[in-house]
């Protein structure tokens, strides 16, 4: 019963972790708005989501026949999902990529989907309560 | 956790931020400094940003890397009666540029904002994980 239980939960939950990990991801290139050189970096949520899930988002590992092959890895990785350098529209002339408008808007969306999540999660827990007290 | 890390990296930028208000508090106070302890003018300081990764976290700080001495040229002033004016009657003056520096003071004073509100949002968030179950 402890299994179906953890499986109600395992989807929102995974959400969330991801919505965390993205929120400190976006946290990261407000902080940086004024950082020379510094790219906005951000992660396909959807795909992540689906690769958490054990979907077909993860990434593949290359196939590597000799020591000197690289490994197919590119950089930093969020619960698997690669992260995943911004396109700027206007990049600035110290090679920073941060737009603040795209970031703030982002920032406000994620944390919005955040809550959802977290009202999901509670509203699940009356569910299984009420199937459980009759 | 994800969401406490925002805290440590909204805090680093607010701490870089009011660094650099400092310096453009201090350009402006001795923007007419003559002369100082060692007998030379005032020159402008500006600070340098640079990003602070955490091991084994995605999310970046910000940290002041340097405070570095402004390498434009003095500006010289004509004014016999100065008491450091040289053989011709001129005077040379800090190369503080008050344009530029209330620009630097906005542009800090609206990045420190920006993060005070991303501490908000994931302070609220915080808040909202805790009442799951409630």
């Amino acid at each position: 019963m402890s299994g179906r239980i953890d499986e109600i939960f395992q989807f929102h939950q995974t959400a969330l972790n991801l919505r965390a990990a993205r929120q400190e991801l976006l946290a990261s290139n407000i902080a940086n708005a004024d950082t020379p050189n510094y790219k906005a970096r951000d992660i396909d949520f959807a795909r992540a989501l689906r690769g958490a899930l054990g979907g077909d988002g993860a990434q593949l590992a290359l196939n590597t026949t000799a020591a000197a092959h690289l490994q197919g890895e590119a950089g930093e990785t969020v619960m698997g999902a690669p992260v995943q350098y911004r396109i700027p529209t206007q990049p600035g002339a110290d090679g920073n990529t941060v737009e603040m408008d795209t970031e703030r808007t982002q920032f406000a969306d994620n944390a919005l989907r955040y809550e959802a999540s977290v009202r999901f999660i509670s509203e699940r827990g009356k569910d299984v309560l009420a199937a459980l007290q009759g | 956790m994800s969401l406490f890390n925002i805290f440590n990296i909204a805090g680093s930028a607010m701490a870089a931020q009011s660094q650099r208000l400092n310096v453009v508090a201090s350009n402006l106070a001795n923007a007419d400094s003559a002369t100082g302890p060692d007998g030379k003018p005032y020159q402008a300081k500006q600070v340098v940003f640079e990003t602070a990764p955490a091991p084994g976290q995605v999310g970046q700080g910000v940290k002041v890397s340097a405070v570095v001495e402004d390498t434009s040229p003095m500006r010289v002033v004509y004014d016999p009666g100065h008491p450091m004016a040289n053989e011709q009657g001129y005077v040379t003056m800090p190369n503080v540029n008050p344009v530029e520096e209330m620009v630097n003071m906005i542009s800090a004073s609206r990045s420190y904002q920006n993060n005070v509100e991303v501490l908000n949002t994931s302070k609220t968030l915080l808040q909202r994980t805790l009442t799951i179950g409630q």
